[in-house]
């Protein structure tokens, strides 16, 4: 079972959706014994960095999700991936998860439009499982105004927006974060989402 | 890069999908799930659901569609049409909705568009501004799918939006509305030049060059239609690969 993880932010439905359609068996959770329990956690999210963490913290969950984070497999997508790193400053510096080292800023891109909205190209960096059963030349579907700022070795892949934005990141162990939603990137998000569950051990 | 946007619209009355023409003469064309399904099929980089019963009527959002197409479709969503408060905002965005697009509540309550934004995130908020030309290089703004001049300058009202938060803009033209004489360039243009949020082009697409036009001579970052693909004078796939044959980067 994988826990998605409910704690008032965004559209968790459609993550939901996209494993139900998929058949692959999902639930939406708040506490901390049913992500004890999960085969692995998808932490969803869509708002802003210091609002998420705060959420967290008061619903107990950032302890359970750390320790669980290091024994099977955990994807962040959108925000969820941000509060990943070490540090947010979106409106205010703020503590994040701290599984990756890193921190996550403003997109700073010139005479470029900003959220970075819309379909965007992965271009592979280093080698990752969620990765194997995709081309060269995909397309994954990206809303955030804010990017991370981290080691080339925890970038799986990329996406050019003004530079180099972390697309997909992954700490070489059970840690992966989508800056992109998989659970709307058509048909190569679902295929994302499925070698995700494929790591259940 | 950003790929640039190919976006059905499907008109939804009655939880049928239909066509007008100017805003008349509304023609039945199907089910909206299984259009949905099948711009999915194509490539559509996003659908978009506008209930115009729901500005006419006042009848709610049609959820129950909304719901379906999010459990079978695997694309952005954005609803408009009928949403007059946060709660409809909540509820729609519950229902699978990524955004919201809100147009003649925008305008007879700015703040809700603000409050949006504030509550929900600038990303799921989308305005529709249904403008028309009233001398070159001016436009008003109508409400009430394209029946009541609020003389409303364009340009005044797209930076009034952007501050309150608006996340993009989909700006129609009465003009060019089911002509299918091409997007307004002019007025896409002069849109596009006075904000920073990404603004869609809808209302006038009728033949496959359209697209590439406006992607070339406006700063649009996606280009929507209804007719067009509802009755299957093009594919979603045959204006994407149009477009990419014209240097134009898509999905």
């Amino acid at each position: 079972m994988i826990a998605i993880i409910d704690y008032g932010a965004g559209n968790i439905f459609s993550v939901k959706n996209a494993l139900d359609h998929l058949g692959l068996e999902s639930r939406l959770v708040s506490d901390e014994k049913s992500v004890r329990n999960a085969d692995a956690v998808i932490l969803p999210g869509v708002g802003a960095f210091p609002w998420a963490m705060n959420k967290l913290n008061s619903s107990g969950l950032v302890g359970v999700i750390c320790d669980e984070a290091r024994k099977k497999p955990f994807l962040g997508i959108c925000l969820g991936m941000q509060l990943i790193f070490s540090k947010g400053y979106e409106f205010e510096e703020c503590d994040g998860l701290g599984l990756i080292e890193g921190a996550v800023r403003k997109i700073e891109a010139p005479g470029l439009i900003i959220p970075h909205m819309g379909w965007n190209r992965l271009e592979k960096l280093n080698d990752c499982p969620l990765l194997h059963d995709i081309g060269d030349n995909e397309y994954v579907y990206f809303v955030h105004s804010y990017r991370a700022e981290c080691s080339d070795d925890n970038i799986a892949a990329y996406c050019e927006y003004g530079g180099r934005v972390p697309a997909l990141v992954y700490d070489g162990g059970y840690v992966y974060g989508a800056q992109f939603h998989p659970e709307k990137s058509g048909d190569t998000g679902l295929k994302i989402l499925k070698s995700f569950a494929a790591l259940i051990k | 890069m950003l790929a640039k946007r190919i976006i059905p619209c499907l008109d939804v009355r009655d939880g049928k999908v239909v066509k007008g023409v100017n805003f008349e003469g509304i023609r039945d064309v199907g089910d909206p799930v299984e259009c949905a399904e099948e711009y999915n099929r194509q490539g559509a980089d996003e659908i978009v659901f506008y209930d115009i019963t729901a500005s006419y009527e006042g009848r709610g959002v049609f959820l129950d569609v909304v719901r379906e197409t999010a459990k079978k479709v695997f694309v952005p969503l954005t609803v408009g049409g009928g949403i007059k408060n946060i709660d409809n905002i909540r509820e729609t965005l519950r229902a699978g909705a990524d955004k919201v697009s809100v147009n003649s509540q925008a305008v007879l309550n700015p703040q809700l568009v603000r409050e949006g934004a504030d509550i929900f995130g600038s990303q799921c908020i989308c305005v529709g501004i249904d403008a028309k030309k009233i001398a070159e290089n001016k436009w008003t703004v109508y409400i009430n799918g394209g029946r009541v001049d609020m003389k409303l300058d364009l340009i005044e009202w797209v930076h009034t939006i952007e501050k309150l938060g608006a996340g993009e803009i989909c700006l129609n033209s009465i003009d060019a509305d089911g002509t299918k004489e091409g997007f307004d360039i002019p007025m896409l243009r002069a849109v596009c030049d006075n904000c920073s949020i990404p603004v869609i082009a809808s209302g006038g697409a009728g033949k496959i060059s359209d697209f590439s036009e406006v992607f070339e001579k406006t700063g649009a970052t996606a280009a929507l239609a209804a007719s067009l693909f509802h009755f299957r004078e093009l594919t979603v796939g045959q204006v994407k690969e149009h477009c990419r044959e014209k240097g134009v980067i898509v999905r």
